[in-house]
């Protein structure tokens, strides 16, 4: 199998349990107690990341890079789990980036940081990422992304990707209908925008953390500072939901009740 | 100076219409046409675009056709190639698509081509204080935006089920012998360079042929929760009698499946769950939020990323066991404390009386 060279595009989300409220800020909207929030990394950009690892895993010579645009802090508390998780070497942008950023300012901080990566060989390019985000969720940065590195064979919402015995590869991408169209691509350099893949969240390994730590720490003291520009998007408000149900509790009804009062709400036009 | 607005589709999969959010987005287009008082054109890519132009004909837009076979399969290299063609011609300030698979695949690539900006998952266009105005969610449906960007062309690709469908209210012009007329359609030649072509696309998959279980277009989401393979009242699992009756109430109440994160990642760890459960059935925080006007949600628990799942749809009943359920309690209309396990037992023999008898 041939080598490849693994850039994984992740940002950092705030723990999904957690309640967001918006506040207005100098700089457009932001979340409350942002930088208070745990935070993930990203639960799309993990698959890819883990999905990436497995690859390099069976394809030897092969390399994993992560690049995240992230506060610094953050990104640190972030990365004393996921290090633990699979091997990559970080290559950190210090920047306020959330899910309120304009995607093209992220997405062209990613494609400097990915230009600037030593020995990185760009005909072996597997440039990798989640399909979506659990901030912005707008599904565009790995396009911009890899426009600006000049990758035309694109692929999003990835399930599955197999490399064939010539070095080819077959993509399944998630398509309407819950089916997944299939792809064969004759190789590098490709960007998969990853929906969930098939492969469980790697168990904690101590010891791949160590490793990873070693570089990730003077990786982070080195980050450059990435810049956001004002104004990109003009946001005339930002609000949560308010609807709040009144919910009808029903209590000891024999189950075939139930069920002919829900087979006539189903039916209800 | 009157603003171009370019409204984008792509033929569907049975090559002779366009898909049902295309309509929908039309109409939105018309619509933002008409309040900024703007132009509208057309651009459609297919293999053959003539019958779909011929639905749209009536419109009164200019159309503008990329046709030919490299245009027939959704792919990124040649699809990107057809719509910066039409863009080139067109040269809009706006842009409004339809959200599809293969246009949110392709549209921010071209969006960086035309040096334009792009927003997705739109589910609203307005006009506030003379400008067009976007509204999207944030942070997976849990933070509602309203925006406005300077910068053009600006893309903006709309959710399904989010406007009304346009439809033509006029009749086709007919010609002499009384045949519908067909449309007129500007063909824009697009010749792709071998490097455009390095993909092929090899066909459609269906995850598990046996049970299709995903319905977009279903009236109802029935969501299957952890709860079906935890055990029971008899202190044991009963996970063959939950396939079948989910698999039951599917086949013959039409509806479309979800499933809880939970359950949905037991699959994943090849524990043994519901074999037709993958995660393209994941709704909620990390998974889809599907459009129906109704959902029935079975032995689900949780909060936050639950409540995600649900944002868009309507009417909403839960059946499960308990009575605080902090994610059906003010998220559902009516919660029914009961086993889901003989509800939808008794559901199942309720619809099948009632296929027999129609």
């Amino acid at each position: 199998m041939n080598a490849y060279h693994i850039v994984v595009c992740a940002g950092i989300v705030p723990d999904p349990l957690q309640t967001l409220e918006p506040v207005n800020t100098a700089t457009g909207p932001a979340l409350k107690n942002e930088m208070m929030l745990p935070a993930v990394l990203d639960p799309w950009a993990s698959h890819a990341l883990y999905e990436a690892a497995n690859l390099a895993a069976h394809a030897p010579g092969s390399k994993v890079w992560l690049v995240s645009a992230a506060p610094k802090a953050k990104l640190q508390q972030v990365m004393m789990n996921v290090a633990q998780k699979v091997s990559f070497e970080l290559i950190p942008v210090d920047a306020p980036a959330n899910g309120f950023a304009d995607a093209h300012a992220v997405a062209g901080m990613l494609a400097e940081a990915i230009q600037f990566i030593p020995a990185l060989d760009r005909s072996r390019l597997l440039l990798f990422g989640g399909w979506e985000s659990a901030s912005r969720g707008a599904g565009v940065t790995m396009q911009l992304v890899g426009e600006q590195l000049g990758i035309v064979d694109q692929f999003q919402g990835v399930d599955q990707l197999t490399v064939q015995p010539d070095g080819s590869f077959e993509i399944l991408e998630r398509i309407e209908g819950g089916r997944h169209l299939v792809s064969i691509c004759q190789g590098p350099p490709v960007v998969l925008g990853w929906a969930t893949g098939n492969l469980p969240e790697p168990k904690n390994n101590p010891q791949v953390g160590m490793v990873n730590m070693r570089s990730i720490m003077p990786a982070l003291q080195k980050a450059k500072a990435g810049t956001l520009p004002q104004g990109a998007v003009r946001y005339l408000s930002v609000t949560p939901p308010k609807q709040q149900r009144q919910t009808q509790i029903v209590k000891d009804r024999p189950a075939d009740e139930i069920a002919a009062e829900l087979l006539q709400w189903i039916l209800q036009e | 100076m009157s603003q171009k607005i370019l409204f984008l589709a792509h033929v569907d999969e049975s090559g002779t219409a366009l898909p049902k959010v295309a309509y929908e987005a039309l109409g939105a287009a018309l619509e933002v046409t008409a309040q900024i008082e703007g132009s509208l054109t057309i651009g459609l890519i297919g293999e053959r675009v003539q019958a779909v132009a011929d639905t749209v004909g009536a419109t009164g837009a200019r159309i503008l056709g990329v046709s030919g076979p490299d245009f027939a399969q959704p792919r990124y290299a040649s699809d990107a190639a057809a719509v910066e063609a039409i863009c080139r011609v067109v040269t809009p300030d706006i842009v409004i698509a339809p959200g599809t698979s293969r246009f949110w695949r392709v549209l921010p690539g071209v969006a960086a081509r035309m040096k334009g900006r792009v927003d997705t998952h739109l589910t609203a266009l307005d006009r506030v204080d003379g400008v067009l105005t976007a509204r999207r969610w944030f942070y997976r449906q849990r933070l509602e935006a309203v925006m406005q960007r300077e910068a053009r062309p600006w893309f903006l690709v709309m959710d399904s089920g989010c406007h009304q469908a346009w439809t033509a209210t006029t009749r086709p012009a007919t010609t002499t012998t009384g045949a519908t007329a067909t449309t007129e359609v500007e063909s824009i030649a697009v010749d792709l360079p071998a490097a455009a072509k390095r993909t092929e696309v090899a066909g459609v998959r269906v995850p598990n042929a046996n049970a299709q279980t995903i319905r977009p277009d279903a009236e109802l989401l029935f969501v299957a929760g952890a709860g079906w393979s935890k055990k029971q009242a008899d202190g044991k699992t009963h996970l063959p009698e939950a396939e079948a009756l989910i698999l039951e109430f599917l086949r013959t109440s039409g509806a479309s499946l979800g499933g809880s994160k939970s359950l949905v990642d037991q699959t994943g760890e090849n524990q043994a769950v519901l074999g037709f459960m993958t995660h393209l059935n994941q709704v909620g925080q990390t998974g889809s939020t599907p459009r129906h006007p109704k959902g029935l949600s079975t032995c689900c628990h949780g909060e936050e990323p639950h409540v995600v799942g649900w944002r868009f749809i309507s009417e909403r009943r839960a059946v499960n066991l308990d009575p605080n359920c902090g994610w059906a309690r003010g998220k559902a209309d009516v919660l029914y404390v009961a086993d889901a396990f003989q509800v939808v037992a008794k559901l199942n023999l309720l619809l099948a009386e009632k296929a027999q008898r129609t």
